[in-house]
């Protein structure tokens, strides 16, 4: 599918306008998040999955931002959602992408956000005893963690 | 699922096959960094692997964001350490793209000269440590990897002479590059090229033809073009398995358009098909140096004024998401600009860790010695992988 | 020329000078080796200590002697401490039948060959024992390779050194050696076809009975950090470099004896033992060879060599030689 029909038949789906470029902004609503990651692999034949993560918009909450990528026809999508304020549940993209098995736990672990139907939602980068989420804005450069053991 | 916090228990059932938990410890000459791999052995097959990462954890991506566009590239080459031209290339190319600065032609022919030496070294480094860990650092495997560090210290040399720094450099910077070639350093990089070219058909004889190396290759470590996809792989691995994506052909950046090369593919998906694609891209890498040099215009190394403060730099709103081809696969950067003189959030997308991704899927039904085949053709680069 | 002594003096000298003599020369072997190396991977190797390094295996061997004695706690300590000893004891022993000249051997016993091929594999108790008596898990996978290795490589190693007995038509060392004395065309290296072919199956065996790459999977530094040897330091280390390089001596040795004609050379009688030793160099530095120039393979490819491709060759070639045997000498030639 080429990128024009993919920008037209997302923003039908959506109900919005997608911007045209590389890559194409998508921004969709939370409860969808699984959803369209599923319509892009199938339908739009995004089977590449670049990355996954998350920002900290403060009073705004987090988004989850996706890329994934059409190989052959050079369709790239950017997926965000935003779990809004004081929200840190996502649906997770594993039963689609198996690539976001990773990135994911490591959006828990420097984000905390907590990702239904993971099969192994565990830290990944830090230790399985740190306390707090060190991406997160409210996380100090310098907070003191204790020393280890 | 292994349970990572037992790993002291041995289950022996003399009925049946037995099971043994094999730690792969953070301490190990073939892990390639510091990597755990937890193993679960039947007898000398693995059936399940739990890999351990985040000893190197510095939180890159934090730091970023307490320091300024001009302070970070040269922390940037500290992820992968092995290739650190091609990490700056990437932070930089980030920032350039969210505040639309031009980079004048002569800098982006001196990345570009810059990137590929830079993968021939990388390359060298790869093989020379893949073969000492299948051959053994008291066997055949120390002899090759010896004369890979002996080609990569020529190639380290002409860094030298053009940054002042063998591994780390802080070469790139927001608008340019920092340093111009010297007098001679053309004339240099040619003969070391030249030479790496005729040295690198003596190391593929030598390994082409070996009954042993073909055997501890061929089949080992398949990796299908569906599986490749979704789980992210790039870059040799993803090209070994035959999908033909090279960013420096489908998404040019740098005046890459303006080189002639070949991309390599191989379709098998195997250790000796990725084998061969780093080969081949050995010899393209220096094609495209030959050219670059051939064709390097005349001109300012920068577009932007000589720095003079550290918080000179600052981005207008906005983010971006830039990546370049190293050595390992797609390197990326996504950026989120707030306009002050530090980026908002900026995200590592690291090719070695969702190239490491690809272990639990693959490993299981092999014997622990292909382990050491698979991470090796894997090739990751730990600063990459726990940032 | 020992015959003037009583049998009793006899008995304890000999040995003795032979173990001295076997000693020095596996200390300087691995200097050898290490300069051969070196010089294969465009390096220089040991240089410093002493002339050109010559004294470097000293320095080794004291620095060896004054480490600290670690055993693990958890070690079965009897099986531990004993493995080193069992492990060198047959390497020995090997030495024990190998005449150097002619009448100038320990114990040049009639069944030489088979004495030498039977305690060579009974190292593989020491090693066992080491692998199991460390109580770590690499230690024991390496251990349990070793014994399918070198179970399995023993009967090609075997039956290649029995060609050259076939040929020769005795079990007695020196007897085989003397066949080949004369002139050159008399070593069974030489022998048209099946001499060769019983070499190159005898270099392949040795390379897998010593662990050396490419079979070399017990050491595995890259997977299994040093294998069965992983617990031992200081001198018990030693004991079993000691008794590795020994054995690499002494299959080298034999080597030279069954086809390179022991000490037949140009120049006097005396300077047998001079050509015997450098025949037996030339072996030790071809397997050097071999071993700095190829990667390791798997343990399943390494059985499956032996028993699919190995096994059946050696044993076809061992029936070939006895009906050409038996036809060289019922038409006379």
């Amino acid at each position: 599918m080429i990128a024009e029909q993919a920008r037209a038949s997302l923003g039908s789906m959506l109900g919005v306008e997608i911007g045209a470029g590389v890559p194409m902004v998508v921004d969709v609503p939370a409860s969808r998040w699984e959803e369209i990651a599923r319509y892009a692999k199938d339908t739009i034949g995004c089977r590449f999955f670049n990355f996954l993560t998350a920002v900290d918009w403060k009073e705004q909450g987090l988004e989850v931002v996706a890329r994934v990528d059409n190989l052959e026809d050079g369709i790239s999508l950017m997926l965000k959602t935003k779990l809004g304020s004081g929200v840190n549940n996502c649906a997770s993209l594993t039963p689609v992408y198996r690539g976001a098995n990773w990135m994911e736990r490591e959006c828990f672990d420097m984000f905390g956000v907590h990702f239904d139907n993971h099969p192994d939602l565990r830290r990944i980068l830090l230790e399985d005893g740190w306390e707090g989420h060190p991406l997160l804005k409210s996380y100090a450069v310098d907070t003191p963690h204790p020393p280890y053991r | 699922m292994l349970d990572v916090n037992n790993t002291t228990r041995v289950e022996m059932d003399w009925s049946g096959p037995e099971r043994l938990q094999m730690n792969m410890g953070p301490q190990h000459p073939s892990a390639h960094g510091v990597f755990r791999a937890i193993l679960g052995l039947q007898g000398e097959t693995v059936v399940d692997v739990d890999a351990v990462i985040g000893y190197l954890h510095r939180c890159h991506e934090k730091l970023s964001e307490t320091l300024t566009y001009a302070q970070y590239p040269s922390i940037a080459s500290k992820t992968d350490y092995v290739a650190a031209m091609t990490s700056e290339f990437a932070y930089v190319l980030a920032a350039e793209e969210i505040g639309k600065f031009e980079v004048p032609k002569r800098a982006q022919y001196l990345r570009v000269i810059v990137a590929e030496l830079q993968r021939i070294a990388s390359h060298l480094l790869w093989l020379g440590t893949w073969c000492m860990d299948m051959g053994g650092a008291l066997g055949g495997g120390a002899t090759i990897f010896l004369y890979c560090i002996r080609e990569r210290e020529d190639i380290l040399d002409l860094f030298e002479a053009l940054v002042g720094a063998r591994l780390l450099y802080g070469f790139f910077q927001v608008g340019g590059v920092r340093y111009d070639i010297p007098d001679g350093w053309a004339e240099q990089c040619r003969s070391t090229i030249d030479r790496i070219n005729s040295r690198i058909d003596e190391y593929e004889q030598m390994l082409v033809d070996n009954a042993f190396f073909l055997a501890r290759t061929q089949g080992v470590g398949v990796v299908s073009r569906e599986l490749a996809q979704d789980v992210g792989i790039a870059g040799p691995l993803l090209r070994g398995s035959g999908v033909n994506y090279d960013i420096r052909r489908n998404a040019p950046y740098s005046s890459y358009q303006d080189f002639d090369f070949r991309v390599p593919v191989e379709t098998d998906g195997d250790c000796y098909a990725r084998y061969r694609v780093r080969m081949a891209e050995f010899r393209q890498a220096i094609s495209i140096i030959r050219q670059a040099l051939d064709k390097l215009p005349a001109g300012p190394i920068s577009s932007r004024p000589a720095l003079k403060s550290v918080a000179q730099i600052r981005l207008p709103k906005g983010e971006a998401y830039a990546r370049v081809e190293g050595p390992r696969g797609e390197v990326g950067t996504y950026m989120i600009s707030d306009g002050s003189a530090k980026p908002y959030r900026m995200k590592w997308r690291g090719a070695s860790f969702s190239n490491l991704a690809i272990l639990p899927h693959i490993i299981p039904g092999h014997k622990v010695a292909d382990v050491v085949a698979i991470m090796g053709s894997v090739d990751p680069v730990f600063g990459e992988v726990d940032r | 020329m020992m015959a003037a002594l009583p049998a009793w003096l006899t008995l304890l000298i000999a040995p003795f000078i032979v173990l001295n003599v076997v000693i020095g020369l596996v200390t300087y072997v691995t200097l050898l080796e290490r300069k051969f190396a070196a010089r294969m991977q465009s390096r220089i190797g040991p240089y410093r200590v002493g002339p050109h390094g010559l004294l470097q295996p000293i320095a080794d061997a004291l620095k060896l002697m004054m480490k600290e004695d670690v055993v693990p706690t958890a070690a079965d300590r009897r099986i531990y401490n004993l493995a080193p000893i069992v492990f060198l004891i047959p390497c020995m022993l090997i030495f024990a039948t190998i005449p150097f000249a002619p009448g100038l051997g320990v114990a040049d016993v009639n069944i030489g060959i088979l004495f030498f091929l039977a305690v060579s594999a009974m190292e593989i108790v020491g090693l066992f024992m080491a692998g199991w008596g460390s109580n770590n898990k690499y230690a024991l996978l390496s251990a349990m390779r070793a014994v399918n290795q070198i179970i399995s490589y023993d009967l090609p190693f075997i039956f290649s050194a029995l060609v050259p007995v076939l040929l020769a038509g005795s079990l007695k060392m020196s007897d085989i050696a003397a066949v080949q004395q004369g002139s050159l065309v008399n070593w069974f290296i030489f022998y048209p076809v099946i001499g060769q072919l019983a070499f190159i199956m005898f270099i392949v065996s040795t390379l897998a009975a010593e662990n050396r790459v490419p079979f070399d999977i017990l050491e595995a530094e890259s997977e299994l950090v040093a294998g069965f040897r992983v617990e031992y330091s200081g001198m018990k280390f030693a004991l079993i470099q000691l008794g590795e390089y020994a054995h690499m001596i002494g299959s080298s040795f034999l080597g030279a004896l069954l086809f390179l004609g022991a000490w037949s050379g140009p120049g006097p009688e005396y300077l047998g033992p001079i050509w015997f030793l450098l025949k037996a160099m030339f072996i030790f530095l071809l397997v050097t060879w071999i071993r700095w120039s190829f990667v390791r393979i798997r343990v399943d490819q390494i059985l499956a060599l032996s028993w699919k491709a190995l096994l059946p060759a050696t044993l076809a070639l061992l029936i070939a030689t006895a009906v050409v045997v038996v036809w060289r000498t019922s038409a006379g030639i």
